[in-house]
């Protein structure tokens, strides 16, 4: 009787043996792909980073480039090192405009989405000005401020403003405007205030576009600080890294102007790395844009 | 809870309720002269379960908006027996319409938290609600985390948490599956049993309606009107088996049959 019964276990066995196989190996590769892109990700921008300086420093030690028209990689790094006690200051002062601007553009963006919203009358005042502002280049406006403005600095915190707060104010104004009708109705009815509703309803619904509005507006308050650097802070008043780097390109100094544009592009990138992270932080719980989803 | 809790047995029989609401002769006209509804009569009484059933078009939902009071008849009135107090009213929607930055229990919270209630005074009605619904285990989820079943179920929770004396629910269900709308209907059913509400439910499907409802209000559209009543005798609290009944059969074909005359009288 169990002789007879045997065959039949076995195949069973085989059986499922060969499913789960087969389902292990297409896991599997599926798992590997996966593992190999992630790899990629870092690896392959790494490897072509390398690639390209390590074929400049060929190019220019083999030709031997002079470094007043071509700085080697090694001469820029050495420039960072060396030229630090004036790189540092001038970072330092590029950040500080950077950041007060995009803390003045969320505040006015966001106070002025919530005046456009509250009111109809102010948007229909105010918002062809803000638009206008907008489309109007900041470098044309610059040497106004530099006639008006006493200050220097705070010329250029205009200038960095006006290019940073446009972004925030159109994205938290339409988000204002988006949250679901059936849910404005439901506030209606339990006879929620104006306060509570923008609160509890309103300014969450906003919050994604607020947040999308920021990501932009953070680049674009770097770039006006370097407009505002390039037109304002030629007047010797030696703002910050802009400053530093057109001086330097007056001068031919060749390595500190390097120095100083991937000390600018490394800003750039932090501060789109900090809205991210701020953006994450925010919304990964419950937005969609924040779910990751199976493939 | 203070409030007294009305069950079937103590339900009077249908033409002896108290009145709750009464709504005479209202008509509504949007701009553009679009006639929502003219004319329309409907006396809710505590404890009906009315649905209101009709073509699209025909102003069902234009009249549970009036009864909400998110829009204002251009004729007649609504007049409430003994005025509309604070929380007297429950809406659910055909979405789910739930707050997806909020918690579970912070939607359910919405109806007191808008009165200034905070949480924790008030954290044993969310608690119950959420219970009645049978979702008492997810407290702590954000909507997306639900099924379309679960998220409807915590939209009755908030609807339900203040016991209102009428809830009004607009096609709840329609974009549900049938399998899950079965189920969702009982327990609705069952959910009023132990609350005791009365519950005005906007539907297209007959077989919804005779399931759920002690009186099915048939509207013809254009304008929108009432153009009779049926009512379903079956007494609740009505189980599956209900479904199989022949009383179900009789209802169920006398209100197709009065929905067929509605739309001969839009055409």
């Amino acid at each position: 009787m169990s002789s007879s019964k045997l065959p039949d276990q076995r195949s069973d066995s085989q059986l499922s043996d060969l499913h789960i196989n087969g389902f292990d190996a297409e896991e599997e590769s599926r798992a590997r792909q996966a593992r190999i892109v992630s790899i990629a990700r870092w690896t392959l921008p790494s490897l072509l980073l390398v690639l390209l300086i390590g074929g400049w420093q060929v190019y220019v030690t083999v030709f031997e480039v002079p470094h007043y028209i071509l700085p080697s990689p090694v001469r820029i790094a050495q420039t960072l090192v060396t030229d630090w006690a004036v790189l540092w200051p001038a970072l330092l002062a590029t950040a500080r405009l950077t950041f007060l601007a995009l803390l003045l553009a969320l505040v006015g963006g966001l106070l002025l989405a919530i005046a456009f919203t509250q009111s109809k009358w102010a948007e229909l005042a105010m918002f062809p000005y803000a638009v206008i502002l907008q489309v109007t280049p900041v470098v044309a406006i610059a040497p106004l401020l530099q006639i008006y403005v006493n200050s220097a600095f705070i010329a250029a915190l205009l200038c960095a403003w006006l290019v940073a707060f446009f972004p925030i104010l159109s994205n938290t104004t339409i988000g204002l405007k988006s949250a679901d009708h059936n849910l404005q109705d439901l506030f209606r009815i339990y006879g929620a205030s104006r306060w509570q509703t923008l609160r509890l309803l309103t300014g969450p619904s906003a919050l994604p576009f607020f947040l999308g509005g920021l990501k932009i507006a953070g680049g674009l308050a770097l770039i006006g600080a370097v407009v505002a650097e390039f037109v304002i802070g030629r007047a010797g008043t030696g703002l910050g890294l802009a400053s530093t780097l057109l001086e330097a390109s007056y001068r031919f100094n060749f390595g500190r102007l390097y120095a100083a544009l991937i000390l600018i592009s490394v800003m750039g990138i932090a501060i789109f790395g900090l809205m991210s992270l701020i953006s994450h932080l925010c919304l990964f719980r419950w937005h969609e844009s924040a779910v990751k989803r199976e493939a | 809870m203070s409030e007294p809790v009305r069950t079937s047995l103590e339900r009077e029989p249908l033409g002896q309720r108290p009145e709750l609401l009464r709504m005479t002769r209202i008509g509504k006209t949007f701009r553009g002269g679009v006639k929502a509804v003219s004319d329309l009569n409907l006396t809710v009484q505590q404890g009906d379960f009315i649905s209101l059933l009709g073509p699209s078009g025909c102003g069902k939902s234009t009249a549970l908006r009036l009864i909400a009071g998110l829009i204002q008849p251009t004729a007649g009135s609504i007049e409430w027996q003994g005025g509309q107090g604070e929380g007297d009213l429950g809406v659910v929607f055909q979405e789910p319409t739930l707050m997806p930055w909020a918690r579970v229990k912070d939607n359910v919270w919405l109806p007191f938290r808008l009165r200034g209630r905070s949480y924790a005074s008030v954290a044993d009605k969310i608690e119950q609600a959420l219970s009645l619904v049978g979702l008492h285990d997810f407290h702590d989820a954000f909507p997306r985390e639900l099924s379309g079943g679960m998220k409807m179920r915590v939209s009755i929770a908030r609807a339900l948490v203040t016991r209102p004396r009428l809830i009004l629910m607009d096609e709840p269900f329609a974009a549900l599956d049938e399998i899950t709308r079965h189920k969702l209907n009982n327990d609705l059913l069952s959910l009023r049993e132990s609350i005791g509400c009365t519950v005005i439910f906007v539907t297209h499907s007959v077989f919804e309606s005779v399931f759920l409802s002690d009186r099915i209000v048939v509207m013809a559209a254009s304008p929108g009107r009432v153009i009779g009543e049926l009512h379903v005798d079956a007494s609740y609290p009505r189980s599956d088996a209900f479904r199989t009944s022949p009383e179900y059969a009789a209802s169920a074909s006398e209100a197709s049959a009065m929905l067929v005359r509605a739309m001969e009288h839009a055409a």
